[in-house]
This record gives structure tokens, sequence and C-alpha cells, in this order.
């Protein structure tokens, strides 16, 4: 994958991608004025903050205190390495029930593990229940946003696909009629659902419960009509006590959508009379990013995608664009740590603005890690045209003669060099840029003049 | 060395410095805990209604099939709860009553007492949660202290009826669960 690459397709439609920046920009905004409206707001993300350090000190602990608490509560915990694993032990639950049919909502995990086509090729069919994630599964897309899957898509485009797939009016993109219709359609799914599965976004050590938040509820009408509920939960998802929900259910859907809470939040603590709860608690890289201690942190995450909203890369370059699992400034922080080969430029597709770092709830210094894999990147790959020019840079800078120098040989070199040089492929950052005009005089110049 | 061990052990190996665990402090403000309750659920897309009103809200949208949890609106209802959650599936709607709510973000508390099936307060088309107006509480903090370590196979904080945004950002209230909830502050 290669990011700029990518954007460069998002970019050739002008009109969509203003539209996409702007809507994005839009659930920002809300973020904004919802979490303004919280006194301790900065207290709370401190507190998270804090919270999940703690966490990540002692995850072996709460892990095992977690197991044995869940366990006492009637609940089955599966631990697996990798998403191999993980999909191996759910397809044995299904296989042990004779299921052949599952309905899944929202779990950014089963993404990672590509859980879907793995089921789909052992005769498994998946349905999944979020509207969003319906919508794309129907196009065979990845979801494109953690919270937004369907975010890059128009609604006619979304109508187009469920006349073909629902049998809906042909034209009609009216979303109250196409929501409805989901409705109808994923009902079915439900009644007839022996087995759901759900992602988790918290896990209570103290308890052994965990919590899922949702705003179609769709997570609760599968789980509540299955005979058995798979919920799927990477390991660093652990927080120690009930009390710690307080803070993160008060900071996730503000950070997220600009709502003071999901509409659902549900604590599974133990089975129905009957019927079953499986835990898989997973590793698949977040001991390796554990053990990294600039990279720690991005563990931190609870998965709003505030940090995507508020990014002007992302909001200008779409998800797909990331070609990763988790899109956007977190995604660039944790993608490399899984396989820094085939996501080595997601480091560089960010301005290093800040903003990222500055909407995240739980406080990850998410653009200083982003200039931390650029060194390591770079060390790993040796010079690529980024660096060359970047390099030439430094150079100019580190020796103040060169740089008085340069600077009106630039000035010159600027106003005669055409285009094609100045934005050639050796200067990545002309790509998408315009230069500003040029001053007829330096600084030094009009200082020396003015300041006599 | 089986995946359990491994990660455990995987986690173990890696040095980490000791943090803390921080104390949460109090939040709880001062003021209408009821007004502040109703801007939160309007905010939601709930909304506040009487127990008087119930009567006219069932026969203005022709609600066929009804249950009520709560004793004093069973006169309303005209179905008990059945063994099994899919015989739900037509319920028009389901009258609850709620534990407590949340005057910062209008979550109310249910656990399995309050619901019979789990599967009831969202698979029905509409909901109606009867709640006690000294029974709110300021904010999360304090709900979860409320709460305590009070064992229940399934809690549910419930918030507003179903909803998504997920065609262009536009909200469509009635995805999957229920259509309205309507809330009988008493």
């Amino acid at each position: 994958m290669n990011h700029p690459q990518e954007a460069t397709e998002f970019l050739k439609d002008a009109a969509n991608a203003k539209w996409h920046d702007d809507t994005l920009w839009f659930v920002r905004d809300k973020r904004d004025k919802v979490s303004k409206s919280v006194p301790e707001w900065e207290k709370l993300r401190n507190l998270a903050s804090d919270i999940k350090d703690n966490v990540l000190a002692n995850l072996e602990t709460y892990l095992v205190e977690f197991e044995k608490n869940a366990k006492a509560n009637n609940i089955h915990v599966h631990w697996a390495k990798d998403a191999a694993e993980h999909n191996q032990i759910v397809l044995g639950i299904l296989n042990e029930h004779r299921c052949k049919a599952i309905v899944k909502s929202k779990s950014i995990l089963t993404e990672e593990c590509h859980l879907n086509p793995f089921l789909e090729k052992n005769g498994v069919e998946v349905v999944d229940t979020d509207l969003g994630e319906r919508i794309v599964q129907f196009l065979n897309q990845p979801p494109s946003h953690i919270v937004l899957p369907a975010i890059h898509l128009k609604k006619m485009a979304i109508s187009d696909i469920f006349h073909e797939k629902l049998q809906t009016e042909k034209g009609n993109d009216d979303p109250y009629y196409l929501t409805q219709a989901a409705r109808k359609h994923l009902r079915e799914k439900f009644l007839a659902a022996k087995v759901a599965i759900t992602g988790v976004n918290f896990g209570v050590a103290e308890t052994g419960e965990f919590v899922v938040c949702t705003n179609e509820g769709n997570a609760d009408m599968g789980v509540h009509l299955a005979d058995v509920h798979i919920a799927c939960m990477g390991i660093e998802k652990i927080i120690p006590k009930r009390e710690h929900l307080g803070v993160f259910l008060r900071l996730l859907a503000r950070s997220a959508t600009g709502q003071s809470i999901t509409n659902y939040n549900s604590h599974f603590r133990s089975p129905s009379p009957g019927k079953e709860i499986h835990i898989v608690l997973v590793d698949n890289g977040r001991t390796e990013q554990l053990a990294r201690e600039k990279f720690r942190n991005s563990l931190k995450c609870i998965r709003c995608g505030a940090c995507m909203n508020t990014c002007p890369i992302y909001r200008r370059s779409g998800g797909f664009s990331y070609g990763s699992t988790v899109p956007g400034p977190i995604g660039s922080i944790l993608s490399p740590g899984i396989d820094l080969q085939k996501h080595s430029s997601l480091p560089f597709a960010s301005t290093l603005c800040g903003s990222c770092s500055d909407v995240c709830p739980v406080k990850i210094n998410i653009h200083e890690q982003l200039y931390e894999w650029r060194q390591e990147i770079t060390k790993a790959q040796g010079t690529n045209a980024k660096s060359i020019s970047m390099s030439i840079a430094n150079g100019i800078f580190a020796v103040p003669f060169a740089y008085k120098l340069s600077a009106s040989m630039m000035r010159g070199a600027l106003k005669i060099l055409p285009e094609s040089i100045t934005y050639s492929g050796l200067n990545t950052w002309g790509k998408q840029r315009d230069l500003p005009e040029l001053p007829k005089e330096t600084f030094k110049d009009w200082y020396k003049k003015n300041r006599k | 060395m089986n995946s359990r061990e491994h990660i455990l052990s995987k986690i173990k190996a890696i040095p980490r410095d000791e943090k803390p665990l921080p104390k949460i402090p109090d939040f709880s403000f001062e003021g209408d805990l009821a007004e502040k309750f109703t801007q939160s659920i309007q905010f939601n897309k709930g909304e506040i209604v009487g127990a008087g009103d119930l009567a006219g809200i069932i026969a203005q949208n022709k609600f066929k099939k009804i249950l009520s949890l709560v004793s004093s609106f069973e006169a309303l209802a005209n179905t008990e709860l059945p063994a099994d959650s899919h015989q739900l599936k037509d319920l028009d709607l389901a009258i609850i009553e709620g534990q407590f709510g949340v005057a910062e973000n209008a979550a109310i508390w249910l656990t399995d007492e309050n619901m019979g099936l789990r599967a009831l307060p969202f698979i029905t088309e509409h909901l109606v949660i009867v709640l006690k107006k000294n029974s709110l509480v300021t904010n999360m903090h304090e709900a979860y202290k409320k709460i305590s370590l009070a064992h229940s196979g399934f809690g549910l904080f419930i918030a507003g009826p179903s909803k998504t945004a997920d065609i262009e950002q536009s909200l469509v209230i009635g995805a999957h669960g229920a259509k309205s909830l309507r809330v009988v502050l008493m």
C-alpha cells in the first residue's frame, strides 16, 4: 500500500473529496461542542490516560483477574495469540453448535483478524448488522472509518445497492426509507440466528463483565435472541474496576459522535439461563506493541475515531487510502507495528499538526509517535524520496552560511524552475501543495534596511 | 505452552514502571436534576411524558400488543411476558421500570429484573420507562457508585431510542431497536 498514491485516487473526484472533508469536520465540530459542555473534560482525559497507564503496567494481573471472575460467572474464556487462532476458536464454537449462519455487530478486532472471509470459506454465512457495516458488506468493501463504516458513500450509492439486494425502489435515496428496509431485512436475520458475535468496548477485571456500546441496538438484538454469544476482545480493552466505566463512558460517545452517551451500553456479566457466553481474548501483535516503549501508549486507544474526524489528511484522503483495518492517525501508529513493510507510508500521511493528540480522549501522543515511526522507518528502509529532500533541507538549516546563500538562490530558482521540476517526484511535499508567493526580498535583507 | 501461558509470559517479560491508579474526584453538581435529565433525553431524541398521557399515546398510535412489567400500568397491557424472546417480535409497546436515571446524559439503568427477558427493551417497537424523580443522580460517576458491585447477569444503560446516522450522517430514529423512548418521571 502506498498512501500518497491512494490519496491521489481519492482526490480525483474533487466534489466528493470536499463533501467527505466537510462531513467529518461536522462530526469533529459536534465533538467540540459537547466536550465543552463538560467542565471537567480535561480532568477526565487525564484520568482516562492514567487508568490506561496503570492497565498497561499491570496487564497480566488484570487479565488473570478478569478471567477468574468471568469464569465464576459462567462465561467461557478463550485465549488467542494471533488472528488465525482467534478465527479457529470462533469456528470451533460454531461447529460445536452446528451453526451455519451468524449475526455480527461491529467489531474492529474481527476485521483485523479477517474473520468474515475465513468463516465464509468454511461455509458460514456472516451478516454484519450495524447499518453502515451491512452497507459496505453488500458492496464487498471493508469499513472506511471505525465508527462511521460507510462514511465514504453517498446515499444514492446506498440506494442502488439496496435496490439490488433488498429490492427497494430504484432511485429512492431517502435515509429513513433505506434504514427501514434494512431494519426489516435484518430483523429476519436476528430472529433466525443461533449464534451472535460482538466486539467489546471494555472488559472489567474486578467483575469479569464486559461492556458493548451501540446506538442502533444491533448488538443486543443479536445476542439476546441467539443461544450463544461470542465476544471478541483485544487484551488491551481491560480496565481495572467498574467505577472506571464512569470515566470512559463519559468520554467515548462525546469524542466519537458528539453524543453525551451511546443509547445502548450493555453490561454482560453472566448468560441467561440455558444460554452461553464465550469471550475470546486476543493478542495478535498487542504484546509486541506493549514491548515497544515509544509506541506503548497507542494501546490506550478506545476506538472513538476522533483523531480521524479531525485529521486534515484523513478527511482529504479517505479511509481506504490507508489500506489498514484502523485508518487515520491512530491506525498509522498501530499498523506499522503489525507490518512495517506494508504500512511504511502511513506515518508520513500526516502534517504532524497534533490535532489528533489534542482530541484524543485518552491523551495518546499520536503525532509524536507518528514522528517516531518516521525515524524507525527511515532507519529500516534507508532513504526514500521524501527523506532525500528532507535531508537536503536539514543540511541547509544546519549550516547558516548555506542557508543564507541558498535562500537567495532558491528565490531565484523558484521563479525560473518550471513546475514540472518543483513538483517532481523527488519532492513528495510538492504534491497537492502550492508554494506561497515569494516576497520581493529576504527577511534578512528587509531587516538590514529597516532596523539600522 | 498454551496460548494463555504464552501471552501472559510475554507480557510479564516486558519491563514496565509501576503506574498508580488515580482516584476519581467528586464531579457531582448542584441544580435541578429533573430539568437537566429532561434536556438530556430530548438531546438523545427521547421524550418525557406524563403518566396520564399513556392511554392517549396508545390510542393515537394504534398500538395493539402491549406489555407492562410495571404493576401500576397493567391496566394498559393486554399481553404477558412469553417464555421465549422470539415471541416478542410483534410487540408494539413495552412499559418497564428503570432503577435510576443520570441527569448529564439521560442514561437509565436497567437489570434483568426490570426486563424480564433481555431482548424486551430492544425488540419492542416502542418503549416506555417509568422512573422515579428522586432516583436521579448527577453523572456517571455517581451512577456507578449507586450500582456499586451489585450482581446482575445483564445490566443496561439506555439513553434513547435506537438510532443511526450511517447514511450520509442523516439522523434516522428507529434502526434495529425500539423506535421511540418515552420516560414517565414520577
